[in-house]
């Protein structure tokens, strides 16, 4: 090997072959959620609360029963008793119990011959409601006098004297603030807040059920994590976790919403009530918006010291996060994350985690970072400003690296922050001469990324090709990576390997197609089973030729004696080996199980042009740069589209999405006309440019590429407009008519 | 004996120590013996932590060895999306 | 309440269905004639999912009625091509990895066609004006317009 190679060369990682399920989705064979049908099935529709707030005092489905083609109705009181901690959480959100906890929270479901009965059906169920006070803004849930939501919701963590809305409290930091303030020529404190923002995954979730009186079931529904399905199900319906088997559909978009439940328990009971027929169940968009989950919105306090070289002395934050009804706001990431690009001595954190009357937020791609990022991204940028620093200079200055201690505690491994910061300050966008009304911003992000229990199994068939079977559903090109690792470990053709998404039944346990897992964990599962079928098939060739295993090398899809000493003898491929499979000892296959905890973290620099029009107030992003580390880069198109996708959603966070609520506390948008998400005349290109510092803790080097690319657009956003107007925006969504008054508020000023 | 460092946090509840040190070969024997040295600890290692061993992040692994030497961090429980 | 009977062609065949009135076009397809290339995203005319030509017109049928189909001729992603012979637009897609979870691709492939059809050689703002109404929450668009631009630039090249 040369010496200047320390990286492993690759044949087929790093290529761009064209994707295994390419022709199914460009012909519109692929079967999302709501694309399958069962004989003699029912269809499926939820009563929704229209009170943020409500006791229910009674429910009368009489009539809705006696509409003809209706075959059940399902209330609370058709699912398991006795639940507690995530599991009552999630059974009381999928069905209210006593109360409706927000605008769109399911109370009551039919099913019915035909979709068109069960949406007749359900306006007949006559609901006695008891309205009650409600709030849908994290300050006010906190302050005192605030209806409460659930009394005793609040865990071991939460302070005496605070709000019983206030259910969970984090508190972590290190160093001395007043010590490290006082370092400082330049000290800054900001508020800043950001709205929830939901998925907004095109396919609505959709399922079909069947759950017969033996408690046996079948559910095919659009998920990210199946495994999580059949836990999930099983405990809100009571029923033993290994007598569900759930199979995912091709899943039209998850970013996170789609690794908890919403209607696949009600499915289920109502197969179950309807005497084990299946049932299907497809959310309309406006259900998707009142009753899944959006992220948390953020009301945050942060503080920070620099000197006037722009080393940061001190930085401390609050973050007051509003997770719906529900306990769950992600405000352990947000505190971890708020500062870690960075290597700061003195630093805190304090988080809240509230209840409100909005649905129970779900993980959204790098759940916390986003919001935690805005606040830390936005005041270094306003402090490089003051005091005249390069933005860009400002963060090398003060970014992590190896050996460097985490503001979280322990130290990073390798890590690619400066290459990044680099990449970014030699990217031609870098440079672009901008106009008037035109401004530049540039924002850092990091997620840590995940591993998580993984199966996955590889199995070699008659003619020599491969059979992969992961459990994590293909979301964004996924086969792809997998098929060409397993090209890779093998040394054999990206062709002849099949990548299979495996059912609940047929593989361990497997988390979700989240935290950035897939490829990382996932593909090293089936890295790891392909090295057991090669020490399988070199063991035969060893045995045909009367050898030494050890003395058999895997080279190119051959095996073959490893020197002169082992012996002469014609190399003999996996075609053959597993021609002779039968005969030589019976079938070849490897598998893998275990929780890898070798992810590597990645980050990310964004740098965005814009121009507002002082006019209206609108921003028009005029060309925006994605650097990402990806540790090495699988199939280097899937990467640059989530470098893509992530900067397209945090772009839409930052200039559009909000949930809107009215005074009655209802969702006031929930259409994508009214709730709008970037279309295409909104967007540039997406430039990319990836990152290569490998992940040590992988074969191959991978790290998780998904969610940190959401990170940075929030502040990159703000910070470009900050330079485009002169006026620092600290509330999101930086919508026409917000920066408008806000640029007239600087003039009178 | 290893060392385990807590989050501010946590410290009220562990006698306002910042680091622990306890007897143990793994993570689970750690956090065991953690929470019989400050009960208090108990539901928030029930309510889950990720361990930092060493700098790498272990969400759930009781069962991952650590040694003397091993730098231990315990962090909040991390999830992804 | 009774049913109406429908005759219409989808991608060149004859079809029949019955409908109830509030049914739309996008029902139709998809629970009577079985054609699920047509994606329904939001129902309200918002995501261009549920994309389909009708008389050579492209429609959100989730706005279109049914019995409105009467007589008409519709096309769907799943009348662009066949296996071994795809549409350069479906080639272009795979090709420059235009699509990450896929839902929104079978929309905007006919939004991209019923496009070409009218206007061979746009502009990127054209492009991306036009396929404004096609709502993709993975790609960030940059891979959809290079390859749909490319597409272009080969059915130029090969007329
Ligand atoms: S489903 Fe018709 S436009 Fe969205
Ligand atoms: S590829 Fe997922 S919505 Fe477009």
């Amino acid at each position: 090997m040369a010496l200047d190679s320390g990286k492993p060369k690759f044949k087929y990682i790093g290529t761009r072959p064209n994707r295994p399920d390419g022709l199914d989705k460009v012909t519109g064979r692929a079967r999302y959620g709501a694309d399958i049908s069962a004989p003699g099935m029912l269809h499926g529709a939820i009563l929704r609360s229209p009170h943020a707030h409500a006791k229910i005092l009674k429910i009368d489905a009489s009539k809705a029963l006696a509409l003809k083609g209706v075959k059940a109705v399902v209330t609370r009181a058709d699912f398991a008793d006795g639940l507690s901690g995530e599991d009552w959480n999630i059974q009381e959100n999928c069905m209210a119990g006593e109360k409706a906890l927000y605008d769109g929270h399911a109370v009551a479901a039919v099913a019915a011959t035909s979709a068109l009965i069960a949406r007749d059906a359900i306006k007949l169920i006559d609901v006695d409601y008891e309205p009650l006070p409600h709030v849908t803004d994290v300050d006010a849930a906190m302050a005192e006098g605030a209806p409460v939501i659930r009394d005793g919701a609040a865990d071991y963590s939460v302070p005496e004297g605070l709000h019983p809305n206030v259910v969970r409290y984090f508190e972590s930091g290190r160093g001395d603030l007043d010590e490290g303030f006082a370092k400082a020529d330049l000290v800054l404190k900001r508020h800043y807040t950001t709205e929830a923002a939901h998925q907004g995954y095109i396919e609505p979730h959709a399922c079909l059920a069947q759950l017969g009186a033996d408690g046996k079931g079948e559910l095919w529904c659009c998920t990210q994590g199946h495994w999580y399905v059949r836990q999930m199900c099983a405990a809100a319906l009571g029923l033993e976790v290994s007598q569900l088997k759930v199979t995912p559909s091709e899943i039209g978009g998850g970013f996170g919403g789609k690794t908890t439940v919403f209607i696949d328990p009600v499915a289920l009971a109502l197969s179950r009530k309807a005497g084990g027929k299946p049932v299907k169940l497809v959310m309309s968009r406006s259900e998707v918006l009142r009753a899944t989950g959006p992220t948390a919105s953020a009301s945050m306090d942060i503080k920070m010291g620099m000197t006037k070289d722009g080393k940061i002395t001190a930085a401390s934050g609050t973050y007051r996060m509003q997770g719906g009804a529900f306990p769950g706001a992600p405000v352990d990431e947000t505190t971890v994350l708020a500062f870690a690009n960075y290597n700061i001595e003195h630093v805190h954190h304090v988080g809240y985690d509230v209840m409100s009357n909005r649905p129970k937020q779900a993980a959204y791609r790098a759940p916390g970072a986003p919001m935690a990022a805005f606040g830390t991204e936005s005041i270094i940028d306003e402090m490089a400003t003051q005091l005249g620093l390069d933005p860009l200079e400002i963060r090398l200055k003060n970014a992590v690296k190896e050996g460097v201690r985490a503001t979280y505690g322990p130290k990073f491994p390798a890590v690619g922050l400066i290459e990044t910061l680099e990449a970014a300050q030699s990217h031609d966008n870098y440079a672009v001469p901008l106009g008037p009304n035109q401004g530049r911003g540039v924002a850092s992000g990091f997620w840590l990324n995940w591993g998580g229990d993984t199966s996955a199994s590889v199995a070699i068939s008659e003619d020599g090709t491969v059979a992969v079977t992961v459990g994590t559903p293909d979301i964004g090109g996924s086969r792809a990576s997998m098929a060409l690792m397993a090209a890779e470990a093998f040394g054999i053709p990206y062709e002849n390997v099949r990548v299979h998404i495996g059912d609940t039944a047929s593989l361990g346990i497997n988390e979700p197609t989240h935290g950035s897992r897939a490829t990382y964990a996932s593909g090293l599962a089936v890295i790891q089973s392909a090295k057991e079928c090669i020490q399988k098939l070199s063991k035969r060739a060893a045995e045909a030729w009367g050898i030494d295993p050890d003395a058999v090398i895997w080279e190119d899809g051959f095996a073959r004696p490893s020197g002169p000493n082992a012996g002469e003898f014609e190399p003999m491929s996996i075609a053959e080996i597993a021609g002779n499979m039968s005969s030589s000892g019976g079938p070849i296959s490897g598998h893998f199980e275990a929780s890898p905890e070798t992810y590597g973290g990645s980050f990310g620099t964004h740098v965005v042009d814009v121009e507002v029009d002082p006019e209206t107030g609108r921003t028009t992003v005029l060309r925006y740069l994605v650097v990402q580390d990806a540790g090495k880069a699988i199939h280097p198109s899937y990467v640059e589209g989530q470098f893509q996708g992530g900067a397209a959603q945090g772009i839409g966070w930052a200039l559009n999405e909000e949930y809107i609520y009215g005074e009655d506390g209802r969702l006031q948008n929930p259409i994508f006309l009214d709730y709008r998400v970037p279309v295409a005349s909104d967007l540039p290109m997406i430039d990319t440019v990836i990152v290569e510092v490998p992940n040590p803790g992988h074969p191959y080097g991978v790290r998780g590429v998904g969610e940190t690319g959401i990170t940075p657009p929030l502040p990159a956003i703000a910070n470009a407009i900050a330079a485009a107007t002169g006026v620092r925006f600290t509330k999101l969504p930086l919508t026409p008519p917000r920066v408008l008054a806000g640029i007239k508020a600087a003039k009178n000023a | 004996m290893p060392e385990i460092h807590l989050w501010s946090g946590l410290r009220h509840l562990a006698g306002g120590e910042e680091i622990v040190a306890v007897e143990g070969n793994t993570i689970g024997q750690m956090l065991d013996a953690l929470v019989a040295k400050h009960p208090r600890l108990e539901p928030a290692i029930k309510a889950g932590v990720s361990v930092a061993v060493d700098g790498q992040i272990k969400p759930n692994n009781r069962a991952s060895k650590v040694s003397e030497e091993s730098e231990i961090f315990l962090l909040q429980k991390l999830r992804g999306g | 309440m009774s049913k109406h009977h429908v005759s219409a062609t989808v991608n060149g065949d004859p079809v029949e269905y019955l409908c109830d009135p509030r049914e739309t076009l996008l029902d139709c397809l998809r629970d009577h004639l079985g054609v699920m290339g047509v994606k329904e995203g939001c129902g309200t005319g918002d995501c261009g999912a549920c994309s389909v030509t009708v008389d050579g017109r492209l429609v959100c049928s989730c706005l279109v009625l049914g019995v409105e189909a009467e007589g008409a001729e519709i096309g769907t992603v799943e009348g662009m091509g066949t296996e071994g012979n795809l549409h350069v637009l479906q080639e272009k897609f795979i090709e420059h990895a235009a699509l990450q979870c896929g839902i929104c691709t079978p929309g905007i492939l006919v939004a991209a066609e019923a496009l070409l059809k009218k206007n061979p050689d746009p502009s990127e703002t054209e492009l991306r004006y036009w396929l404004a109404g096609n709502l993709c929450r993975c790609t960030g668009y940059d891979k959809i317009i290079r390859a749909v631009m490319d597409a272009a630039a080969d059915m130029r090249e090969a007329s």
